[in-house]
This record gives structure tokens, C-alpha cells and sequence, in this order.
């Protein structure tokens, strides 16, 4: 099995079960109980938010179920929290659907939202968010990598904009956090991570932040400092610390995509989507005049694991909006498929990838001259 | 040009007469103590300063960093050795400078040109770093008379030394300075501020927590380890002596009328502290007492409690408001443990109407009947003893 699909998600990495497995069965105290068993759940949860917090070098760090759980805290907690100083945000037309959602959401709620376009390369133009960031405007919030392209956003220059502004940065680090490297002394306000795009478990995220007091989203019992009621999965915690302690950006990840680079420019028929500097781990390639779930399904017999667009929407037979927003020439828009890298991915699935890859072109095509 | 000196001012120890040297030493001995993590320093002690030397860059930044939390001195600057030209000077002046926040301040520089060798004369190199600087920052403003930067440039055989940044240091006394004390430290706010400001005048603590299972649990203890860690963080380890109350605390609910029970208990908690302070060379109780706060804490409650020992007993927070209290502890880091809601051996088995004005004649009539003696001992002989700063090993270490 050649997988490489790890942008939809990861296989969970051993040490990280192992380490579920045994803070479930050790640690399986409900932390807000007064009792032992409790406290150790407790403590085991602190030192898991303190290994986070070190390492993302951010002060609060609060669990949650996931990415889109912590995109939805981050937007829609800080714009309630912060609504007396302005009823603006900014975004990108690209970011993920757990990012667009919540800010219709706002909209719906009063608030008003400026989308940035991006170009042909998934980039904004910060000229023009500079000049969108407005008195008003409480938060800007720009994923770090693009989860179809690998367009990068540069976080650095974006945080330096908003330095004279009161506006907050929330960053969607979903797909960087673990693949390219931190750039600590860069944090936004607000981040969002989740452990299973990084060979953890699903059903597990953080948003950590900095100085910030964004308003719930969830109410209850008051957990996570308030900021997120629920009984905490402990073991999930645990598990999500072990999971960005193990995750190591791979250097090889660089070599492979120039590899591949260099082998769909061979194909006088594909385009490659993601910008030239784009992240490494991440390959968004067309075939012209095909739909890439074809190509999914045609690799899917050698074996090989791909994707169309996102996977969330992969259900939906409409182009993605962010292949939209790129504004791809019409016979490349729906032959689009995303290859992307983990920890468990080798040279060698990368040779296997190809041969695979000629033999499904060679169908496709042939299937396409019979019909020309 | 590299920083790889600190120019140290003492604080008050500089106007201590006789015992000024062994200060001093103190005062050496807590920084390499605090430091003892990083590679070794060379600190060369003088009478009115003290310089600290690394050759790790990375290391003195470190020491940069932490030794505002030094208590025993007043201020501190970073040295940058630069070659001896004028060019070399120059460029170091603009980066320190630099550094610095420069708009509408008042400047001017000083030269000490210990090598009479020197190519340039005194009047040469004020001129060329002056006028370099000021052409790079036209926000300073020169003044000769106690100017807010004042660049310091000595010319030595090998190499030009300069300092401007000032940096405020904690002040105080050095730790240890001022012997050792007993701290009673309950759990709450105020007990781990009265310690830090005896810190501050150089006692060393010895830390004593009474424990009453069941009535107070894990998390209380936990508590207390935590205050007992930030209390170790000023330059000296400290021994917490942990208590077992419970039998204490049940004999005097036995003995004595529920509304005076509390100034009671707080009169065993003395004992047993003088018992702790024998063994330890400790030469004072020092606890968190605040006048009025709580009924415990009147004049009258404080007498009655007093009453059970000679020892001197230091209240620094004595005629302390609660919200200073709670600003200090906000920033010793202490805080946000003490507000942890876990019971301590002072809310169980609080009366519903304790004595204000607690009559010390009533209080020793009815201890009268029973012998306290040899609980008090057993207490004290039954205490476990932690050392802090525990070393850092994380029991999740391997799980995470």
C-alpha cells in the first residue's frame, strides 16, 4: 500500500497508541475529581498542556476535539469576546471550509467579513490586507499552509503588518505544524492544530494562544480553564503532546517533490497547481480533460492513495474553491488530485507512486484517444 | 565586539561596614549557585562591584536574563569588549545604543583611558563615538549632569570595554545574609509573599505545612509543593517539613470550646513550629499575618497565640493591604497556586463564630486539662521532610 494521502490524515504512529493506551487504562481519572486517581489524571494532563505549550512556545494551550473545533473557538469565541472594539474580520477566499463556515456564521451574526482573493499562486497580496485591516477590524485569520495547494502564507510579514493594529491573528497551522519547521519567534495570537494530520488521533486538537481571552463556544462544567467545558480526554492530550514532541519536519520530503515535479513535467498533459514554493509536503497536480477522481480510483487498483481536493469536500462532485479561487484553465479544473507526505512515506513510494502513475495515464489516455 | 562581562552593582550590602566581605561572598556564592546550571563563571568580587565572566555568549545572555531575580543587587550592565580602534568603538556604541529606547533621552559619554598607550587622545575618542552616536540617534539630547544613557568606554591594553544599558536589579539582601527562619506556610496568599519578603532581606527559609488527612487532601499537599518549588526559585533550595496535624487538631476540638478551638489550634501550630525551629538552627517564625484580616489576626487572637513561645516571630505583611498582598504574589509567580480551592488545615474545622478577642487566661485553662507535650513532639518527630527545587524529573516522561 503506497499512502499518500497524509494531508487527509495520518496512520497513527505506534508510540502514540501505546501512549493513548496506557494513559486510558493508567490515567482514566476524570482530572476534576478531588480523589488520587484524579489528581494523577490531572497531572498527567498539566505536564501533556505544558510540553505543548513549550513547544509551540505558546502560554495557553486548550484542548479540544479537533481542527475545525478550534478554528470555530478561535473565530467565533474572539469575535464575541471582542466585539465591543469592532465587528470586522479578515480572511482568504482559500482558507478551510472550519474557517469559511464560522465566518458566515458571523455575518449572519452582524459582523462583517473582508475575503481576500489570492493569485494564481494561492498568494494574497499584503498590500492588500493592509489596507483591509481597518479600526474596526478584532481578527484576521490566515491558515499558515493551504490544505490543497501548499500554498504557503507568510505568517512572519503578516504578524509584522498587524503590529500597529489591534487586530488579532488566528492561524489555521493544521497542515504546517510538524511538516515544515516552527518559526517560534513568529506566533500568531491564535493557533489551531490537530493531532491526527500528524500520526495522532482523530477527535483531538489544541488552540493555543497568547494573551488572548477568546469566549466559549462550548458551555458546561467550566473545564479548560472555561474555555472549553466538557471532561477532558486525558489520554487524547497525552497522546496529542507525544504526537508534536515525534513530529519531525523530514528534509527528504523537499527531494521527493522536486522528484515528482520534475516527473509530471514530463506529461505534456498535466499542470502542476501548487505554486513553485509551495510547501514540500504537499503536491497538487492536473491532468487535463480527466476528473480526478478517476485518477483517484485508477491508482486506487495499483495501490496507491490519493486524493482529489480536500478530502472533506472530495464527496462533492464540485470543483473545490480553492482550486476556483486559483482560477485554473477550464480543462485542468476538475483533473485535479493532491499527493501528500508523512512520517511513514519513502523513497520508495515515491518510484512506486510513479509506475503507477504511467500505467493509470496510460489507461486514461487510451480510453480518451478511443473516444477523440 | 562580544559581551562576555557583567558589571554588577551591589545593593544596600555596600554600606554594611565590617561584614561587608562576607556579603560579598554571599552574595558570589548565590550566583553561582543560581547559575550552577550552565557552564562555569568566573566572578571576581571587588569592593564596591563585581564583575561576572563567561566565555559563552549563549551563557550570558542566560545570566542576562535571570539575574534580575538576584536579590543582593542593585543594578547590572552588560560589558561589550570591542579592538582598540576607533572604527571598532564606534559601531559597538551604535549597537549598544541601539538597543535602547533613545528618543528625547539625555546622553553623553565617559572615557577612561587606562592604557596611556593609545593611539588616540581622550579628547579624540569622546569626539568620535559622541558624534557617531548622535548622527545615528538625533532623538538623544547631550547632557553632562546625570544623563539617562551614559556610555562608559574604557580604553585597557588588549581591548576597549563599554557599557550603557542599566538594568534594574532586584535589590535586597543576598540570601543567607540574614540567617534562616521558619516560614508557616499554609496554602494561602499570603503566607508564600511573607516569605519572599523575608527572601528579599536574606533569610533563608526552612518551610513548615501542617497536614491533617482526611480533612485535607493530595491536592492541598500538591499545593503547598508547588509554593514550596517558586519559594526555591530566588537563589536558595529550601526544606519544606511536612506536618501530620490530625491528631492535634482532634485533641484540641476535644478539649476546648468550639469558638475558641481556633486560637487553639494556631497555639499548637507554634509549638510544634518551636520544635521544628530546635532542629533546624532556625532563629524566627515568620508567618503571613495580616492585622484585621481574619479573626485569628486581631490584636488580641495574636497575643493569645504568641503567648506560647520566645521565639521572634516576623509578620512582614502585618500591616499589609490584601490587594498589595495579591499584587505581589501576582508577580512572584505564587499566586494563581494559592488560588487553587483546596482546603488547608486553617478553613476545616472553622467555627462558626471564633473569638475575635479571645481571652488568653480562658484559652490556658482549658489546654490546662490534658498534656499537649507529646503529640507536639510526635508531630514534630513524625515530619517528612522534601527538599525544593525537586529535581525536574517529569514522571510522564516517557509516556509523552
Amino acid at each position: 500500500m503506497i499512502y499518500l494521502d497524509n494531508s487527509a490524515t495520518t496512520k497513527p504512529h505506534k508510540e502514540i497508541l501505546a501512549t493513548f493506551l496506557k494513559a486510558s487504562e493508567e490515567y482514566f481519572g476524570n482530572p476534576a475529581s478531588l480523589h488520587k486517581i484524579g489528581n494523577e489524571a490531572e497531572k498527567l494532563l498539566e505536564s501533556a498542556r505544558r510540553q505543548i505549550s513549550q513547544l509551540l512556545k505558546m502560554d495557553q494551550i486548550v484542548f479540544t476535539s479537533g481542527g475545525t473545533e478550534s478554528n470555530n473557538l478561535a473565530i467565533l469565541g474572539t469575535a464575541d469576546a471582542y466585539r465591543s472594539r469592532g465587528r470586522h474580520v479578515v480572511s482568504a477566499v482559500t482558507e478551510h471550509a472550519s474557517v469559511l463556515k464560522p465566518l458566515e456564521e458571523l455575518e449572519r451574526r452582524g459582523f462583517e467579513v473582508t475575503r481576500l482573493a489570492v493569485d494564481k499562486f494561492g498568494q494574497i497580496d499584503l498590500n492588500e490586507l493592509k489596507n483591509s485591516v481597518r479600526s474596526d477590524t478584532i481578527l484576521v485569520t490566515l491558515m499558515h499552509i493551504n490544505n490543497e495547494t501548499g500554498a504557503v502564507h507568510p505568517i512572519a510579514e503578516i504578524k509584522k503588518i498587524l503590529g500597529g493594529t489591534r487586530a488579532l491573528l488566528h492561524t489555521d497551522a493544521v497542515q504546517s505544524i510538524g511538516k515544515v519547521p516552527l518559526d517560534t519567534d513568529s506566533m500568531p495570537d491564535l493557533l489551531t492544530m490537530s493531532a491526527h494530520k500528524i500520526h495522532g488521533l482523530k477527535g483531538s486538537g489544541v488552540l493555543a494562544f497568547n494573551k488572548v481571552q477568546p469566549g466559549a463556544i462550548l458551555f458546561g462544567g467550566g473545564q479548560e480553564s472555561g474555555y472549553r467545558s466538557g471532561t477532558v480526554a486525558v489520554p487524547q492530550a497525552a497522546a496529542l503532546a507525544k504526537a508534536l514532541r515525534l513530529a519531525q519536519p523530514n528534509p527528504l520530503f523537499a527531494e521527493w517533490n522536486r522528484n515528482l515535479r520534475e516527473f509530471f513535467g514530463s506529461f505534456d498533459d498535466i499542470m502542476i497547481v501548487s505554486p513553485d514554493n509551495a510547501a514540500p509536503h504537499i503536491l497538487s497536480v492536473a491532468l487535463r480533460g480527466a476528473k480526478g477522481e478517476v485518477l483517484v480510483s485508477g491508482l486506487q487498483d495499483e495501490a496507491v492513495f490519493v486524493s482529489t481536493s480536500s478530502a472533506c469536500s472530495s464527496k462533492n462532485t464540485e470543483t473545490s474553491h480553492v482550486i476556483e479561487a486559483l482560477n485554473l484553465p477550464p480543462v485542468f479544473r476538475e483533473g485535479v488530485i493532491r499527493i501528500s507526505f508523512g512520517a511513514f512515506t519513502t523513497q520508495q513510494n515515491i518510484t512506486d507512486f510513479q509506475r503507477a502513475f504511467k500505467k493509470v495515464h496510460r489507461i486514461i489516455k487510451g480510453v480518451r484517444n478511443n473516444e477523440n | 565586539m562580544k559581551t562576555n562581562q557583567i558589571l554588577v552593582r551591589y545593593g544596600e550590602l555596600s554600606t554594611k561596614g565590617k561584614n561587608r566581605s562576607s556579603f560579598i561572598g554571599r552574595l558570589r556564592d548565590n550566583i553561582h549557585h543560581t547559575f550552577s546550571d550552565l557552564g562555569k563563571l568566573q566572578i571576581k568580587a571587588e569592593r564596591d562591584r563585581m564583575f561576572i565572566n563567561s566565555d559563552s555568549e549563549e551563557d550570558m545572555e542566560q545570566v542576562i536574563s535571570r539575574l534580575p531575580k538576584v536579590f543582593g543587587i542593585q543594578s547590572f550592565s552588560p560589558v561589550t569588549e570591542t579592538e582598540l580602534s576607533l572604527e571598532a568603538m564606534k559601531s559597538a556604541a551604535e549597537t549598544l545604543i541601539g538597543k535602547m529606547d533613545t528618543e528625547g533621552k539625555s546622553f553623553k559619554v565617559t572615557v577612561r583611558r587606562a592604557n596611556k598607550d593609545f593611539e588616540l587622545q581622550k579628547p579624540e575618542i569622546l569626539h568620535g563615538i559622541g558624534s557617531h552616536v548622535l548622527r545615528a540617534f538625533p532623538g538623544l539630547l547631550v547632557q553632562m549632569k546625570n544623563p539617562e544613557i551614559d556610555l562608559k568606554v574604557e580604553i585597557r591594553d588588549k581591548a576597549a570595554y563599554m557599557t550603557a544599558e542599566v538594568i534594574q536589579g532586584a535589590g535586597g539582601l543576598p540570601i543567607g545574609a540574614g540567617g534562616k527562619a521558619l516560614l508557616m506556610l499554609s496554602g494561602g496568599l499570603d503566607s508564600p509573599v511573607a516569605g519572599f519578603h523575608m527572601l528579599k532581606r536574606g533569610v533563608r527559609l526552612e518551610l513548615i505545612h501542617f497536614f491533617s488527612p482526611p480533612f485535607t487532601n493530595d491536592r492541598a499537599k500538591e499545593k503547598v509543593f508547588d509554593l514550596a518549588q517558586k519559594l526555591s526559585e530566588f537563589g536558595s533550595s529550601v526544606n519544606l517539613h511536612i506536618i501530620p496535624f490530625t491528631k492535634l487538631q482532634q485533641e484540641v476540638h476535644k478539649q476546648v470550646p468550639d469558638n475558641i478551638t481556633m486560637t487553639s489550634t494556631r497555639r499548637m501550630m507554634m509549638r510544634v513550629a518551636d520544635g521544628v525551629l530546635e532542629e533546624t538552627g532556625c532563629k524566627a517564625i515568620i508567618t503571613g499575618e495580616s492585622l484585621g484580616q481574619v479573626a485569628s489576626q486581631t490584636l488580641e487572637s495574636l497575643h493569645a497565640i504568641n503567648a506560647v513561645t520566645t521565639t521572634p516571630v516576623l509578620r512582614p505583611l502585618i500591616a499589609t493591604d490584601k490587594l498589595e498582598i495579591i499584587d505581589t504574589a501576582m508577580q512572584i509567580g505564587t499566586h494563581d497556586i494559592s488560588v487553587r480551592p483546596y482546603e488547608d488545615c486553617c478553613t476545616i474545622f472553622t467555627p462558626a463564630n471564633p473569638k475575635t478577642k479571645p481571652k488568653l487566661e480562658k484559652v490556658e485553662y482549658y489546654e490546662g486539662f490534658v498534656s499537649f507535650d507529646e503529640l507536639i513532639q510526635e508531630a514534630v518527630e513524625k515530619r517528612e521532610v522534601i527538599k525544593f527545587p525537586r529535581a525536574k524529573i517529569n514522571e510522564f516522561d516517557e509516556l509523552l
